[in-house]
């Protein structure tokens, strides 16, 4: 398990995996702050 | 914020006519000269230099080699998706015995034929070719009217901003100019993206028509959904290649507009097509798109890294028939239509929810009433050496984790779903082609001729590359055989 309360997070998704948004929110519940997301497109 | 799925307007009324998709057609366009064209090679030979060129040039394949890829068979409609199952990977090395440049969905066109339509669109006179090569073009049916130039003009054009034009593996046989000296948007790469994305286009477009020659009424109406950008500095993104394809096609007939979605463009497409039929406005709607010489050569260092030939060497247009109810043709369930809205969540399995289980819900169908689901296709061998894994399967778990959660199967059933319901991806990865509508030449041949009687189109557009979002965005359509007994909210 990963502790993110107080970390500083880059959230880097996928569009047909895990999109940066849906990471930065549960980064975000979990305390820490999301400093970069974006989300790319393997195709 | 969630939006309950299922709140929407009531369907047509009574007397609405039901659309259908007669056809659709795909023109392939084998350009490994235009390779170091595409965007990722050549961003890659100039920070890496002339090695990285001479790398590109050693696993370029031949036209025939192309032809008989078992991948391509299956984009001209000669060999089932499934049939794929059982040729081992990677599939490049199986090719395909007898395998020929056209089938019933389309055909392969080789560079030669590439260059003389090339020069058949080019309004703007922006080709020039040697004069050798314009003899060879001449001899394949390529217009008088060529432009040509000579060796030292040709590095000079080239020196000013020109686009060098290469046959395979390192002729330069032309150049393709920038329309304007200092505006980007009509820079030579640009142009010659969009000429490649009309060029294919109007040649699906032709060949739908052809096949289509002795329907009853002219197109009526012609809808384009690429994702090249037309236009200039003052409105780079103007737009309706879709009339400028329709002319290169001779469809006198047509107006045109285009639909901008990014590879969720040609769903959005045919429903609106299919709105057009269903309200009257028009009989015959084609819905067209070039293809993408940007992506040539997209994961190419995958591909050399695991001692493949270039996959990506390949620009794909189609066209895509859409009229009043034959009695024959699939019928496009406009009322199982759905669209990703801004309020809809991202995470793929509310993606899924909205776009393939509440449609159905709404007409009284569970996922397992759906024969096929035609998802994002593209070809894994082409995919999972650069590190993209395996698209249209993971599209498919998502599918086959809903129907789990809806209770319709259990979790160990989840492979068998994928087996039954989906499908080896096969599409070039050319974006809004790969997107669903790959498959669509299949779905119309098992709608009517086969045993299939529904088939899901479901595709993603990914919006958030524009930076003006970052919302992805998706669609999807129902088809349906002809004649299939109503269900709950089928119209009258």
């Amino acid at each position: 398990m990963i502790e993110l309360r107080d970390k500083l997070v880059l959230a880097l998704g996928e569009r047909d995996g895990i999109p940066a948004p849906a990471i930065a929110a549960c980064a975000e519940s979990a305390g820490g702050q999301v400093v970069y997301a974006s989300t790319q497109c393997f195709v | 914020m969630t939006i309950e799925p299922g709140a929407r307007a009531d369907v047509p009324g009574p007397r609405a006519i039901r659309p259908v998709v007669r056809a659709a057609r795909f023109a392939i366009a084998h350009t490994p000269g235009l390779v170091a064209c595409g965007s990722k090679p050549r961003r890659e030979v100039a920070a890496r230099g002339g090695g990285e060129f001479k790398t590109l040039l050693a696993h370029l394949r031949s036209f025939e080699d192309a032809v008989r890829y078992p991948p391509h068979q299956v984009m001209l409609g000669t060999l089932a998706p499934d049939a794929l199952r059982d040729v081992p990977r990677p599939w490049h090395s199986r090719p395909v015995v007898g395998a020929r440049a056209h089938g019933p969905a389309g055909r392969m066109l080789d560079e030669m034929e590439f260059y003389a339509w090339l020069a058949r669109a080019d309004q703007a006179s922006l080709l020039y070719f040697t004069p050798e090569f314009a003899r060879a073009l001449r001899d394949v049916g390529a217009p008088e009217r060529l432009q040509t130039i000579s060796a030292s003009g040709l590095a000079h054009a080239v020196e000013r901003g020109g686009e060098p034009l290469r046959r395979a593996p390192d002729e330069v046989v032309g150049a393709i100019v920038p329309a304007h000296e200092q505006d980007e948007s009509l820079a030579a790469a640009v142009l010659l993206e969009n000429l490649a994305a009309k060029v294919t286009g109007g040649l699906a477009l032709r060949d739908l028509l052809d096949a289509m020659s002795s329907a009853a009424s002219p197109v009526d109406y012609l809808i384009g959904c690429g994702e090249e950008a037309v236009g200039d500095r003052y409105q780079r993104g103007g737009g309706n290649l879709a009339k400028a394809i329709g002319e290169l096609a001779g469809a006198g007939t047509a107006g045109a507009s285009d639909v901008k979605s990014f590879c969720a463009g040609p769903l959005h497409a045919l429903l609106l097509a299919g709105a057009l039929i269903a309200s009257g406005v028009y009989r015959r709607v084609v819905v067209v798109a070039g293809g993408s010489l940007a992506k040539l050569g997209m994961k190419y260092r995958g591909h050399v890294a695991a001692g493949y030939p270039l996959l990506e060497d390949v620009i794909v247009g189609c066209a895509i028939e859409v009229g009043p109810d034959d009695g024959r043709s699939p019928v496009l369930r406009l009322d199982a239509a759905a669209v990703h809205r801004v309020g809809d969540g991202a995470v793929p399995h509310q993606m899924a929810q909205v776009l393939s289980a509440a449609p159905l819900q709404r007409i009284g169908l569970r996922l397992s009433d759906v024969d096929r689901y035609a998802v994002e296709l593209h070809n894994p061998d082409i995919t999972e050496p650069a590190g993209s894994g395996d698209v249209p399967h993971r599209n498919y778990q998502m599918i086959a984790a809903l129907a789990v959660q809806a209770g319709e199967i259990a979790r160990a059933e989840i492979d068998r779903f994928i087996d039954a319901h989906g499908m080896p991806g096969f599409s070039p990865t050319q974006g809004h082609i790969a997107s669903a509508v790959a498959y669509l030449p299949h779905a119309i041949a098992g709608l009517t001729e086969g045993r299939l009687r529904r088939v899901q189109f479901v595709a993603k557009g990914s919006l958030f590359l524009g930076r003006m979002t970052n919302m992805a965005d998706g669609a999807s359509l129902l088809l349906e055989r002809n004649g299939t007994p109503p269900t709950k909210g089928r119209p009258a």
